[in-house]
């Protein structure tokens, strides 16, 4: 029973949550991973281009609301996804068209294209501040618990409830089926192999006579996709604040770097690793081993390795180790 | 009036000097054209100017009786040309049919007679279609970069250097292949380091001396000249 107890406070608080916030990092480094492996730099305005795409999702969320527009018991964001999706890729493709484009015709290194998409990271910050302000936004509507910590217990009979909430099982869903329709994507349709091929070997894909920017055009576009998804399943999850999506970057690329960059399977491996790595380290772990253990060895302490307050310096961490170890990542780099 | 011309073609990279003068190439249908000459004669860079990756300062290109000069190398794709470059050829990520596929990329008809041909003339691909290409053996892989351009359906076919690399009897087995593919009455021009081998399958060859033309005749008469033979094919 205790043993049951101590796997519930588990699942509670590492598993659940880790799998939410590992589907949130995954599809924010599928679009990390998607512009290097195509367009061939680090895109770092890719955490604002999330941010955007969530603010387009709130402005339509408040739309429909007005209207009195509603899907319950599943948030009304969820449908707002759609228009936001149109407007963060009309938005990126004005980007790419007005500035990447000018330093694609011109070869630049990807050096000064880092330079460039931080320019465009600074302006998209501004944009988002200007048009929806810095303040905390709270997206979620409709029931917000899919199974309450109560309901469990008293169904089991333990002591220790597992709490679920709709936002992460939605997160979750969502997160399985873009990912699902993107390999199909990548695997079977000729526009995603021409883009695999480009990815591969730019010069044999103009020999092929694959046109190079329609494959960067349908790039962006899938970035604007997945960018929109995970940036509005973030604030769903937890709650919309501007800046949060640039500390976001540190995560989302180490979670890229760790799968490889340019692979998306790396991608998802990055992501989930770098999400349950944050939450095991910086989880107190005194109730779980607290029930494992006979009560004369129970812990005084916390059993927390870190404050939750350095939870970023984990991803920090991993980022340097596998840069040290194993530069190419886990599944080699630099192909998609 | 030869199918493929590249006429007095002289030209260099973008901001370096000319590094082929007044440089003539031609092939017919169903011919091989190949082009020989010492290092850094200009080789690669003659067969890449008919391709249109340089901009030529003087002289023309023409396919078919169409002038080509001003196209890019995609608009010539389209023309019926088809280009195999030396090195990084295939597509490693991607499986052997992907490859393939990929070559087809332009056309909206039916592709799938010309595979069949494909997998006909290399059955070795046929067999390994579904691995990636950069898992095969250097010899393989060549296989599969020709396989590649042919899936455009192409009049002309470009190689690069085909043999660069590969054991004898590769060379022996995929000369044999080109001088199939050439017999379907698609023209063939390569550029190849194996001047001797090269030469005897050749209808017409082409020796360049620092980016022009020295000796221009058949495959066979430039065998038999004893000055080529002694000058460029060890005696």
């Amino acid at each position: 029973m205790e043993f049951l107890n101590a796997m519930a406070i588990l699942a509670n608080y590492v598993i659940v949550p880790g799998l939410a916030y590992g589907s949130q990092l995954a599809l924010g480094a599928l679009g990390v991973t998607l512009v290097y492996g195509v367009l061939r730099f680090s895109n770092f305005a890719h955490g604002e281009t999330m941010s955007m795409g969530a603010m387009f999702a709130i402005l339509f969320l408040w739309l429909f609301k007005s209207m009195g527009v509603s899907i319950a018991p599943l948030p009304t964001v969820l449908l707002a996804l759609v228009p936001a999706i149109i407007c963060a890729a009309v938005y990126i493709l004005i980007t790419d068209r007005v500035v990447y484009r000018f330093y694609r015709i011109q070869k630049a290194v990807p050096t000064i294209l880092v330079v460039v998409s931080t320019g465009i990271m600074f302006v998209t910050n501004g944009l988002i501040r200007f048009v929806i302000g810095p303040d905390d936004r709270s997206i979620g509507d409709g029931a917000r618990f899919v199974m309450k910590a109560r309901e469990f217990k008293n169904w089991t009979g333990l002591d220790v409830g597992i709490a679920i909430k709709t936002s992460q099982v939605i997160t979750v869903i969502t997160a399985v089926v873009l990912v699902v329709a993107l390999f199909w994507f990548l695997e079977k349709t000729k526009t995603g192999k021409s883009m695999r091929a480009y990815a591969d070997n730019e010069n044999l894909a103009l020999l092929s006579g694959i046109d190079p920017e329609k494959v960067v055009r349908i790039t962006w576009l899938l970035v604007a996709v997945l960018a929109t998804v995970a940036g509005t399943l973030y604030g769903l999850d937890k709650s919309y604040k501007p800046f949060t999506f640039l500390q976001l970057l540190l995560p989302i690329f180490a979670s890229a770097i760790i799968g490889g960059i340019g692979s998306p399977l790396g991608a998802i491996v990055g992501g989930f690793i770098v999400a349950f790595s944050e939450i095991l380290i910086t989880f107190a772990f005194k109730g779980f081993f607290t029930r494992l253990v006979p009560d004369d060895f129970a812990p005084e302490g916390l059993v927390q390795l870190l404050s939750t307050d350095y939870k970023f310096a984990v991803s920090f961490a991993i980022l340097v180790i596998v840069l040290i170890i194993m530069p190419t990542g886990i599944f080699k780099g630099r192909t998609l | 009036m030869t199918y493929l011309t590249g006429a007095n073609m002289t030209g260099g990279y973008t901001t370096g000097s000319d590094i082929i003068k007044d440089c003539s190439i031609e092939v017919d249908l169903g011919e091989i054209a190949v082009v020989v000459g010492p290092n850094g004669a200009g080789k690669s860079t003659a067969m890449k100017a008919i391709f249109g990756m340089l901009n030529l300062r003087e002289g023309s290109v023409s396919i078919d009786g169409k002038d080509i000069t001003k196209l890019s190398p995609p608009a010539r794709v389209r023309e019926g040309m088809a280009f195999v470059p030396q090195t990084e050829n295939v597509f490693t990520s991607m499986s052997v049919l992907d490859n393939l596929i990929m070559g087809a990329f332009v056309r909206d008809d039916d592709y799938s007679q010309t595979l069949e041909k494909v997998f006909e003339l290399f059955p070795i691909l046929a067999e390994k279609q579904k691995q990636p290409a950069g898992e095969l053996s250097g010899g393989q892989r060549q296989q599969v970069a020709v396989g590649r351009a042919l899936m455009t359906n192409p009049t002309l076919l470009m190689l690069d250097e085909p043999t660069a690399g590969v054991s004898p009897i590769v060379m022996d087995e995929l000369f044999d292949r080109i001088i199939e593919i050439a017999r379907s009455g698609i023209a063939i021009l390569m550029v190849e380091q194996n001047a001797k081998q090269a030469l005897n399958i050749a209808d017409k060859g082409f020796v360049l001396v620092q980016g022009a033309n020295r000796y221009t005749d058949t495959g066979e008469a430039l065998m038999a000249n004893p000055d080529v033979r002694k000058a460029f094919l060890g005696g």
